[in-house]
C-alpha cells in the first residue's frame, strides 16, 4: 500500500517544492511508494470542493503531511490547522516553516509600516488604500509553524538539500526515527582553520577572499578567519547533502549566512554568533547590521517590532 | 444574485491566488475576480541592510526564478556603488541566467502545463498531473525528470547553490570557471539542447494541433507587450533596453533607469498584488474587456512579440514560423506555451554561445567594490517577465529604499482579464463542471504565474 502524502505551501517562495523535484530519479523511485492526495503545486485538488461550492476547507486524510512556508495570514492558519487535523505525521519543510525564514524579517516592523511602504513606492499610484476585499487578512507577524501547530519533524534549509528530504521520507517509510542533523556548518566545512586569527573587526563581503581557484576548498583558509562574517559556527549543517560534499555557499567561495537556521531548533543565531565573535576578540560593533544574523530565524519572537521605541 | 464558485487554490501555478466566479440568477457570469493573496514586504525589510547582502535576500521572492532576482539585484547594487564589473563576471552571470531559463521552461511546460494537454482538460484531477503523465507516457516522464535534474545539477556543481544562488556579487562573480568545468557544462547543455529540439517538435506535431480551438479562444484578450531587446532589437534576457509595445505593434524603447516615466502601478481592493500599467500611454488603467486601458503583458509571448529577431539560428527559424502563423503581435493567450518553447531553444543556443566565449574562463571574475551612496536600477528578463529592482543606498552602502516590479506582476491585470473572458465564454445558464473550471485555470497557467 503506498503511503498517502498531503503537501501545502504557505508564506513561501516555492523553492522547497523545487528542491523536492530536484530529487530527480530518486523522486521517481519514491513515487512508487507514495500517493499524493493533495499538493497544489502539482495537483488540482481544491480546498472547497472540485466545483468550488463547499463552505469549509477539506484536505484529504494522509499519513504524511508536508508544509513549507511560515504562517502569515488567516488562510495560512486555517490550512495549517486542517493539515494538522488530517495528517498523522507533519513535516515542517524548509527554514520558513521551521524558523520563519527570510519573510520573518518583516517581524521588525508592524503591518502598517509594511503597507505604508508597499502601497506608496515610487511607481505606485498615489492615494492607494490597503486592499481588503476577498483577500486573507494578515496576522500580526510571521510565525514558524510550531508557534501555531504541533510539528513532528523539522527539516530546515533554504531550501533543504534534496538528500535531506529523501532521508526524512525514507525514514518514515521504513518506520525509523528521523534523526535531525546536530552538527554546525563549520563541522562539515573543509576550509582550513588555523585557530584564532589576528582579526579584530568584520569585513563586508565587497572584496575577494584569498583562495586559489585551481585548488579545492580544503586549501582555502576559513572565510571567518579571513575576516568575513560567516554564520557557519551557528548554523545547522545539512546543505552539503548526504555524500560529504562541501557546504554549498562556501563551495562558491561565499560566506554562509545561516539558511539552515540555528544548530539546535531553539538556538539563537544572533546571540550565539555575537558570543563566538566576542570570545575571539572581534569587535562586534563592526557588524553593519546585526538583525541580518537573524535573517533566517526571525520567528519565535527573535525579531520584534520596536516601532517608536528602541532600534 | 446567484451563487459564487470559489476556485481555491489555483493549482499548477507557482504562486498563491484564487478565483471567485459570481453567477447571476440565470447562472451566467456576473463577474469573475482573481485574488492575488501574497504580500511579504521585501520593499520594507531590505531597508537598512548592507546592499551587497540584499542580492542574496531578494532571491526568496521566487524559488523558481531566484537567479533572475539575484542578478537584477546585483546589477542594481553595482549601479548604486558605481562599481566596475569584471567582463568575465558579466559573462558568467549571463551564462547562469540562460541556464536558469532552460530549467524554468522545462519545468513549466512538462510539470505544470502539459497535464492539461497530454491527459486532457477534462481528465480527472487525480491523473491530470505530472504523476498521471508518468503513468501514461513513462519513458517521456523519465526523460523529463532526468533533463530537469541535469539542468539544475550542472548549475549547482559550478555555482554552489542553484536554488537561492549566491555566486553573483557586486563587481562580478564569486569564482572563475575552470576549463574542465566549461567542457562539462558544454556537454550537459548540448544534451539539453537536443531535448529542447525534441520538445518543440513534439509540441508542434502532437500537442498544439489537438487544441487549436482552445488556443485561438481561451483567455484571449487584446493588450500591449513588454520585453528587453539589445541594440539591434534582438531578444536579450540579461541586458538591453526595455521595449514597450502598444496593441497595434508600435513601440518605444527606453533605458531601465527611466522605468518610472513609462510604468505605473494601480492598486485594487481585491488583491495584495499591484497592477502595473503603461503610464506613458496616458489613458489610465482599465481591465474592461471591450475597452482595456494601459494593459500590457510580460513573459515569453511578450518578448517574442517585441523583439525584431533572435540572434541564434534555430530560435530565429522558430520565430519566423510563429510569426507566419500568428502575426506580430500575437494576442492569443495560449500561445504563451508555444513562445515559451521558442525561448527554450534560444536559451540553449545562447548558453552554448556563452560557453564558447574564451573569456568565460578568465580567472579575473570579480573586482573589489566600495559601498557608497547612489541610486541604481537593475533589470533582467526573468522567465515571467521584465524584472526591475530599483535601489537607493546611503554613504555606507546601506539600503535606504527599494522598489521592485516583478515579472508576473506585469501580468496580474491581464490574468484577471483572461479569467473573466474565459469564465464568461464557458459558463452558460448555470452549467459548470470540473473541465470548465479547469479551462478557466488553463487561461491562468498559460501566463505561468
Amino acid at each position: 500500500m503506498p503511503v498517502k502524502v498531503a503537501a501545502e505551501w504557505l508564506n513561501s517562495c516555492s523553492g522547497c517544492e523545487i528542491a523536492i523535484l530536484n530529487l530527480g530519479e530518486t523522486l521517481l523511485d519514491l513515487l512508487a511508494e507514495l500517493e499524493f492526495v493533495h499538493i497544489p503545486v502539482l495537483m488540482d485538488h481544491k480546498h472547497y470542493g472540485q466545483l468550488g461550492d463547499q463552505e469549509h476547507i477539506d484536505i484529504p486524510s494522509a499519513t504524511v503531511g508536508i508544509i513549507s512556508g511560515g504562517i502569515r495570514n488567516d488562510e495560512h492558519l486555517e490550512v495549517a490547522h486542517e493539515m494538522r487535523k488530517k495528517c498523522d505525521v507533519l513535516i515542517a519543510l524548509g527554514t520558513c516553516a521551521t524558523h520563519g525564514g527570510i519573510p520573518a524579517l518583516i517581524n521588525s516592523y508592524d503591518n502598517q509600516e509594511l503597507f505604508d511602504r508597499y502601497y506608496s513606492t515610487e511607481s505606485t499610484d498615489p492615494g492607494a488604500a490597503v486592499p481588503t476585499n476577498g483577500i486573507s487578512p494578515l496576522l500580526d507577524r510571521c510565525y514558524a509553524l510550531d508557534e501555531q501547530i504541533k510539528v513532528d519533524i523539522h527539516l530546515p534549509g533554504c531550501p533543504p538539500h534534496p538528500d535531506n528530504i529523501a532521508q526524512a521520507v525514507l525514514a518514515l517509510l521504513n518506520g525509523d526515527a528521523f534523526e535531525p542533523e546536530t552538527k554546525s556548518v563549520c563541522d562539515t566545512c573543509p576550509a582550513i582553520r588555523k585557530g584564532k586569527g589576528n582579526i579584530s573587526t568584520i569585513k563586508r563581503f565587497v572584496t575577494t577572499p584569498e583562495f586559489n581557484p585551481e585548488e579545492s576548498l580544503d586549501q582555502m583558509q576559513c572565510l571567518l578567519e579571513q575576516g568575513y562574517l560567516c554564520s557557519g559556527p551557528v548554523t545547522r549543517s545539512g546543505c552539503s547533502g548526504a555524500n560529504g560534499e562541501s557546504p554549498r555557499c562556501i563551495a562558491a567561495r561565499v560566506p554562509c549566512k545561516g539558511c539552515y537556521g540555528p544548530v539546535k531548533q531553539d538556538g539563537n543565531q544572533l546571540l550565539d554568533m555575537l558570543n563566538a565573535l566576542a570570545s575571539n576578540g572581534i569587535d562586534i560593533s563592526s557588524i553593519p547590521d546585526r538583525d541580518s544574523l537573524l535573517r533566517f530565524s526571525g520567528a519565535h519572537n527573535r525579531l520584534v517590532c520596536h516601532k517608536g521605541g528602541l532600534k | 444574485m446567484g451563487k459564487t464558485i470559489n476556485i481555491q487554490p489555483l493549482s499548477r501555478i507557482e504562486g498563491h491566488a484564487n478565483i471567485k466566479i459570481h453567477l447571476d440568477d440565470q447562472g451566467n457570469v456576473d463577474k469573475a475576480v482573481t485574488h492575488f493573496n501574497s504580500i511579504r514586504g521585501f520593499e520594507k525589510y531590505v531597508q537598512g541592510k548592507p546592499a551587497e547582502e540584499v542580492t542574496r535576500i531578494v532571491t526568496r521572492i521566487c524559488g523558481i526564478c531566484p537567479w533572475h532576482h539575484h542578478l537584477a539585484s546585483t546589477k542594481a547594487v553595482d549601479a548604486c556603488f558605481g562599481a566596475d564589473v569584471s567582463p568575465a563576471g558579466h559573462i558568467l552571470r549571463e551564462c547562469m541566467q540562460n541556464m536558469a531559463q532552460i530549467n524554468d521552461k522545462i519545468l513549466h511546460f512538462y510539470f505544470l502545463a502539459a497535464p492539461d494537454f497530454v491527459m486532457g482538460p477534462d481528465a480527472d484531477y487525480s491523473v491530470r498531473n505530472v504523476i498521471g503523465i508518468a503513468g501514461a507516457v513513462p519513458d517521456l516522464a523519465k526523460q523529463v525528470i532526468k533533463m530537469r535534474q541535469l539542468g539544475q545539477m550542472m548549475m549547482e556543481k559550478f555555482a554552489g547553490k542553484v536554488i537561492h544562488p549566491i555566486a553573483a556579487v557586486p563587481g562580478g562573480f564569486s569564482k572563475p570557471m575552470s576549463e574542465s568545468q566549461r567542457q562539462s557544462l558544454i556537454k550537459d547543455t548540448e544534451e539539453l539542447f537536443e531535448f529542447s529540439k525534441y520538445t518543440i517538435k513534439y509540441a508542434k506535431e502532437v500537442i498544439f494541433p489537438k487544441y487549436l480551438d482552445e488556443v485561438t479562444t481561451l483567455g484571449t484578450i487584446t493588450s500591449g507587450f513588454i520585453g528587453t531587446v539589445d541594440e539591434d532589437g534582438s531578444l536579450n534576457f540579461y541586458d538591453g533596453n526595455i521595449r514597450l509595445m502598444k496593441p497595434d505593434g508600435s513601440y518605444t524603447d527606453f533605458h531601465d533607469s527611466q522605468y518610472l516615466d513609462y510604468i505605473g502601478e494601480h492598486v485594487t481592493d481585491v488583491s495584495y498584488g499591484k497592477y502595473p500599467y503603461a503610464k506613458s500611454w496616458d489613458q489610465g488603467f482599465s481591465m474592461d474587456l471591450e475597452d482595456p486601458k494601459g494593459i500590457y503583458r510580460s513573459n515569453c509571448l511578450a518578448r517574442i512579440n517585441v523583439c525584431d529577431q533572435i540572434s541564434t539560428p534555430l530560435a530565429q527559424a522558430e520565430l519566423e514560423e510563429f510569426r507566419n502563423n500568428f502575426g506580430r503581435p500575437a494576442q492569443h493567450t495560449l500561445l504563451y506555451h508555444w513562445a515559451r518553447l521558442i525561448e527554450l531553444v534560444y536559451a540553449c543556443e545562447k548558453t552554448l554561445e556563452l560557453l564558447q566565449n574564451p573569456e568565460i574562463t578568465n580567472p579575473q571574475t570579480r573586482l573589489d567594490v566600495t559601498p557608497s551612496a547612489g541610486r541604481g536600477v537593475g533589470h533582467v528578463e526573468a522567465p515571467r517577465g521584465t524584472l526591475i529592482h530599483d535601489y537607493t543606498t546611503d554613504e555606507n552602502g546601506m539600503m535606504v529604499s527599494a522598489n521592485m516590479i516583478v515579472g508576473t506582476t506585469h501580468n496580474l491585470a491581464p490574468i484577471s482579464m483572461s479569467v473573466e473572458q474565459s469564465a464568461k465564454m464557458l459558463i452558460k445558464d448555470g452549467h459548470v463542471d470540473e473541465g470548465i473550471l479547469n479551462r478557466v485555470e488553463m487561461a491562468v497557467r498559460a501566463y505561468d504565474p
